[in-house]
């Protein structure tokens, strides 16, 4: 059940803290929620329209989701619309992985653009769970499942037990702490192991800090090139690798007439969700055979060297 | 001798926690960073060295030398250094046959931390053993011997965390921390065979 803090025993502190907290972010936000998991903090809270979640109050930029209340289909941040721009490549998924639930935004847009699709989420913090349940309209059902698991161990059984994805969608990395486990070589592998023949795998990743080289240089080597899908409304940047199982010469070169066949399919569906699917499909064309932006010659992070929160806080 | 054995207890330290921390790297590709691997991680360790304290204290009744104090030193380096070699296969025999990571990464620390661990566990006893020669003085030497090989282990702690992971992969570490033991058990036994050095 959900524990709500007892009233805070030093007001003093707390009113100043709330103080500069307020004035620091435009508008004012409500804490609906504050909970401290076994793995992270967690602040629900309402500003204006929006209901967001944070994992942390330090910095503003910790929002990993928010709903907007008068619209709870629209997605508020871009790195969202960017990773449903998978869609273009793999219109039809029959099932999908996401690694890291966040508030539940990404499952719940998939199971409705897609009502036969199953959608499996692995999140390894059940505090994170009841909260997407309890403030963001996150449910579960038969074809929309929550693993509270490590991602590392759940994608080993999931091989073991021959379970293959057509979507793979790995969100597990906020701003303030990276599971190193799951920025590597071989986890990677292991996640495109899991993708069917033509499965596309797409993760949301970091634009800023040195990490971005290594980030970049590891997905380089474990899948041979990707589509590097960055925009400058957005701190995210997304990566997209059509065909993630085939050797980079084997994958079919994107096609303008597929993926305008692909946006016109999926233009019903997603519609209320808003986001720009022509638009993006000239961006994905652009962004194939675009030389690299990061500094190749960095090492790839492995299970034997990845210090990925160490070259982030650099 | 004071000395060494000081430096010997310091470098002990120093690669017990750089091994327990390498153990989170090693376990988390097959049981996660949870916050059970490192309880299982640290569980292990405890009872290791507890162990350790126990089985060195014993040995250090009968006839204690330095050359005894370095072969200690020698067959952690030689137990310590296997989990270059084993520790995947151990872990994916472990993760086929366990099935809750909390028991996985139990069973695998066991198996991969419990040997090194209890033979440098040894390394504390003997060493006040090899250095108190009164019994007033006895608090004093363990009290001193605590500080340098505790010493010994928030460096090795700190090193790794900060730096070590950030230059070298994990095996490289595994490899440096079996030379620094083979090392000092090697200096420990030239100093043996030099009767003008011992007591």
């Amino acid at each position: 059940m959900h524990r709500t803090r007892p009233a805070p025993r030093c007001w003093i502190g707390t009113t100043f803290a709330l103080l500069a907290f307020t004035l620091s972010i435009p508008g004012y936000a409500k804490v609906l929620h504050e909970e401290r998991s076994v793995y992270t903090r967690i602040i629900v809270e309402d500003e204006r329209n929006l209901r967001c979640l944070k994992f942390t109050l330090v910095r503003e930029n910790s929002r990993q989701t928010c709903m907007d209340r008068n619209n709870p289909q629209r997605l508020v941040f871009d790195y969202a619309k960017m990773t449903l721009s998978a869609l273009l490549l793999k219109p039809d998924p029959k099932r999908i992985l996401i690694i890291g639930l966040g508030g539940g935004t990404l499952p719940m847009a998939l199971r409705d653009i897609l009502p036969s699709t199953v959608i499996d989420t692995v999140e390894i913090d059940e505090a994170v769970v009841r909260v997407a349940k309890r403030f963001f309209d996150f449910a579960e059902d038969d074809q929309n499942r929550v693993y509270v698991q490590d991602a590392r161990v759940f994608g080993k059984r999931a091989a073991l037990r021959g379970e293959q994805y057509d979507l793979i969608i790995l969100d597990a990395f906020d701003g303030e702490y990276i599971p190193e486990h799951l920025m590597t070589i071989e986890f990677l592998g292991e996640m495109r192991d899991l993708l069917s023949d033509d499965g596309v795998l797409v993760a949301n990743t970091f634009a800023s800090s040195k990490l971005y080289d290594y980030e970049s240089a590891t997905y380089a080597e474990a899948f041979g090139g990707f589509l590097n899908f960055r925009l400058p409304t957005s701190g995210n940047r997304v990566i997209l690798v059509p065909q993630a199982k085939l050797h980079i010469d084997a994958r079919t070169p994107l096609d303008r007439k597929n993926l305008r066949a692909n946006a016109d399919a999926l233009e019903v569906p997603m519609a209320p969700y808003d986001i720009p699917l022509k638009r993006y499909v000239g961006t994905l064309l652009s962004l194939s055979g675009q030389k690299p932006d990061w500094n190749s010659r960095i090492r790839p992070l492995t299970d034997q060297f990845s210090p990925a929160n160490v070259l982030q806080s650099q | 001798m004071v000395l060494l054995i000081h430096i010997l207890a310091f470098c002990g330290g120093f690669v017990i926690m750089s091994m327990e921390l390498l153990g989170g790297r090693i376990l988390a590709p097959y049981f996660g960073s949870g916050v059970y691997v490192w309880g299982s991680i640290i569980t292990v360790f405890m009872l290791s060295l507890s162990l350790g304290y126990l089985l060195g204290g014993r040995l250090s009744v009968n006839n204690p030398s330095l050359q005894r104090f370095a072969a200690i030193f020698a067959l952690g380096a030689v137990l310590l250094y296997p989990l270059i070699l084993f520790a995947e296969p151990v872990m994916e025999f472990i993760f086929l046959r366990i099935e809750d990571p909390r028991y996985g990464s139990l069973m695998a620390s066991a198996f991969l931390f419990i040997l090194p661990t209890v033979i440098l566990g040894m390394i504390s006893p003997y060493s006040v053993r090899l250095l108190v020669t009164k019994v007033e003085e006895s608090g004093q030497v363990a009290g001193t011997l605590y500080f340098v090989s505790t010493l010994g282990s928030a460096i090795g702690t700190l090193m790794t965390s900060f730096y070590f992971i950030l230059w070298f992969e994990v095996n490289t570490v595994l490899t440096l921390l079996t030379v620094v033991l083979l090392m000092v058990a090697g200096v420990a036994m030239l100093a043996a065979r030099r009767p003008s050095e011992s007591r």
